[in-house]
């Protein structure tokens, strides 16, 4: 009787553990795609049509949305878990189904010019406390900003320097100071932003100031004098004006601490050229120069020639005024790298 | 910006130059401002934070949604529209009024309201006579449509109709796609893209198990597309694991497909690009084998065996008297040097 019921035990204990696992177990022939990160599951077995079409439509769907959850379900009660103030949690991995993004990458902010300079040197940005001690004022005030610790502009007593003027407002002109700094200060801040976002500033000339100097007076006319279509060659000058100085490209230097190995090259190339034996020369400028002496020549023989006819016999007078206006004109054919030759207009 | 130049104007200091407001060429420092898309600086900092928010970021917000009735739409639409508000409820914006606009031929008034209410899904329903109870669900990059797909419903049951226990609003769902057609058909693969975009929720790193409540079951058959909510109640099974059963909740919709519009390869190329930083950094010389045993690997120079460092037995040291015991002595010691 004890064996007997032994083993009714065991075999009933055998038939439980199958049904409990029976209830949580769902037979597909695809296995199902999962990606926990966003509790979602991707079913790719073909659907039954006929089954679907037989049964009530709502209780087929949700016999098969029962199935793939409790898989769903399944998969998710795998993920380790942890017990986070009396609530068990489970971590999910990274999700890894490919959505697109709202909005694209960001770029990379536009590092201003003290920025540049500091990367250049190597100087690390050193961090400050937010408050200062005040001693006049015996208490922690901000660095900067309202009500600042060592406030110049708000001291009641300001002793005059021997070296100043004795009716000058002292008071009045430290908060012009002041403001002029922040003025300067914003200036800086817009000329940053334009640079970063490579917005052209009007240059020389195009956005007047009410004093301007000599020198940028100058600089204007000079901008003005060459934005002809002729680069400025037939523009007069004034009676006595004079040619302006420092004109033209300001000399780039390259930094002190720069790529040693470049200056290194740059040393050497330069003595390598001082040893060559070959001339260097600019092929372009050579023909082009050769090209204007000879046209030179010809106008100048025919200019000769053409003058001793008309001296002696005065043979073809407007043919030869015509020929005497034109300059050797399109003739000669184009050289290699010919530039383009002005055409000469009355004079 | 005029009163900051204007005193800028009024200052004369030695270092920089003055930049008027209005000059000859045209140039205004306002200009170059509204050339980076802002009309006006922010004068508090919580004004700032909040655009400051709605800047692009390497980890994105999560998306919001903008729900939008079209000229005539009626009541079939106006409730199906309102049950996916409630499902999308926090990061969904429901549009009161009626927008007479068609998306599949303008889409600039669509991008106007996506610019302005910081949102990149959208659910437009209208209902005509050629397409009644209509529904297009489309999302945006970079506030320009990327892509919208047309839906019909065919039939719809509502969130009031289903008279069962609701479960509160903002838990995420569990999306399941069955069918082989989301493999296969290239508008099902964009369509099952978009509709998680859509429902997926914000993206958490751990979920409360017992939370796992809303399911929402997406089935493609025949050419239609069924559209089930349901509430998982998780009973007690033998082990761990839960059993699973679903009551029946939620909208339910069974949908067509009308038109659709997709966006280009490169287009879609670029709106899934990830930047390098969010990409997860390998970790190199760390290795596991099958039984979960960590492994790690060193990189060591070639050592000069004869020349190694080991421990020394002040005892065992040769002396000066000692030499013919010494070189036996020192046989032994090698060799328990070599144990050792």
């Amino acid at each position: 009787m004890a064996a007997c019921s032994i083993e009714d035990v065991l075999a009933k204990a055998e038939r439980d553990e199958a049904e409990k696992l029976k209830s949580i177990s769902v037979h597909k022939e695809l296995e199902l795609e999962f990606d926990p990160g966003n509790l979602i599951a991707f079913d790719k077995n073909p659907t039954d049509t006929r089954a679907f079409k037989k049964q009530n439509k709502d209780a087929f769907l949700r016999s098969l949305a029962r199935d793939n959850t409790q898989l769903l379900i399944n998969e998710l009660w795998k993920l380790p878990t942890e017990r986070v103030e009396e609530v068990i949690v489970a971590k999910l991995p990274e999700p890894t189904t490919r959505l697109p993004r709202e909005k694209p990458v960001p770029k990379p902010r536009p590092s201003t010019k003290w920025e540049e300079f500091a990367k250049l040197k190597g100087i690390q940005k050193k961090k400050k406390t937010n408050l200062v001690w005040d001693d006049v004022h015996k208490e922690w005030k901000r660095r900067w900003g309202y009500k600042r610790a060592n406030d110049d502009t708000k001291e009641w007593l300001i002793e005059v320097p021997e070296t100043a003027d004795p009716n000058e407002d002292q008071f009045s002109k430290r908060i012009k100071a002041k403001k002029e700094r922040v003025a300067k200060n914003e200036l800086n801040r817009l000329r940053n932003i334009a640079r970063g976002q490579k917005i052209k500033v009007p240059g020389v000339g195009l956005a007047p100031s009410d004093q301007q100097s000599k020198t940028e007076l100058g600089k204007a006319i000079h901008v003005a004098k060459h934005s002809t279509a002729s680069v400025g060659k037939f523009q007069g000058n004034l009676p006595k004006e004079k040619a302006p100085k420092n004109i033209g490209k300001k000399r780039q230097f390259q930094p002190l601490i720069g790529d040693f190995s470049v200056e290194k090259q740059k040393q050497l190339d330069l003595l390598n050229i001082m040893d060559s034996k070959k001339p260097r020369i600019d092929i372009t400028k050579a023909v082009n120069k050769q090209m204007r002496e000879e046209d030179r020549q010809s106008g100048f023989q025919k200019r000769k020639s053409s003058g001793k006819k008309g001296r002696k016999g005065n043979f073809s007078g407007k043919g030869t005024a015509k020929g005497k206006g034109k300059k050797g004109g399109p003739g000669g054919g184009g050289g290699k790298n010919r530039k383009p030759r002005m055409k000469q207009g009355k004079r | 910006m005029a009163r900051l130049l204007r005193k800028l104007r009024k200052k004369s200091f030695n270092v920089c130059r003055v930049l008027p407001v209005r000059s000859a060429c045209g140039f205004t420092w306002s200009a170059v401002w509204s050339k980076f898309g802002f009309k006006r600086k922010p004068k508090t900092k919580r004004s700032k934070r909040f655009l400051q928010g709605r800047e692009p970021k390497l980890n994105e917000n999560i998306k919001n949604a903008m729900l939008i009735k079209g000229g005539n739409a009626n009541q079939t639409v106006t409730q199906a529209l309102k049950d996916i508000y409630s499902l999308k409820k926090p990061n969904a914006v429901m549009y009161k009024k009626k927008n007479i606009t068609r998306p599949f031929e303008d889409q600039t008034s669509l991008e106007f309201f996506s610019k302005k209410s910081d949102c990149s899904l959208f659910l437009f329903g209208s209902h005509n006579k050629k397409r009644p109870d209509n529904l297009v669900f489309g999302r945006m990059f970079d506030f320009h449509v990327l892509d919208m797909i047309e839906l019909g419903i065919e039939k719809f049951v509502s969130l009031k109709d289903v008279k069962n226990s609701k479960f509160p609003e903002g838990t995420k769902p569990l999306l399941i796609f069955a069918g082989d057609s989301f493999e296969t058909d290239n508008e099902h693969k964009k369509l099952k893209s978009l509709l998680i975009d859509f429902f997926r929720g914000p993206t958490v790193s751990c979920v409360r198990l017992a939370g796992l409540e809303h399911v929402l079951h997406i089935t493609a058959l025949d050419g239609k597309i069924y559209f089930r909510s349901y509430k998982a109640l998780l009973k007690k099974s033998g082990c761990r694991t839960p059993r699973i059963e679903l009551e029946d909740m939620g909208p339910s919709f069974d949908f067509t497909m009308r038109r659709t519009h997709l966006a280009s390869d490169d287009l879609y190329k670029t709106a899934h690009r990830q930047p390098k930083a969010l990409k997860p950094k390998k970790k190199k010389n760390v290795s596991h084998d099958v039984f979960g045993t960590k492994y790690g690997r060193l990189h060591m120079q070639k050592q000069d065996l004869a020349r190694l460092q080991t421990r020394k037995m002040k005892g065992l040291k040769k002396r000066k008297g000692e030499k013919a015991e010494g070189e036996e002595v020192e046989a032994t010691t090698a060799k328990k040097a070599k144990t050792q």
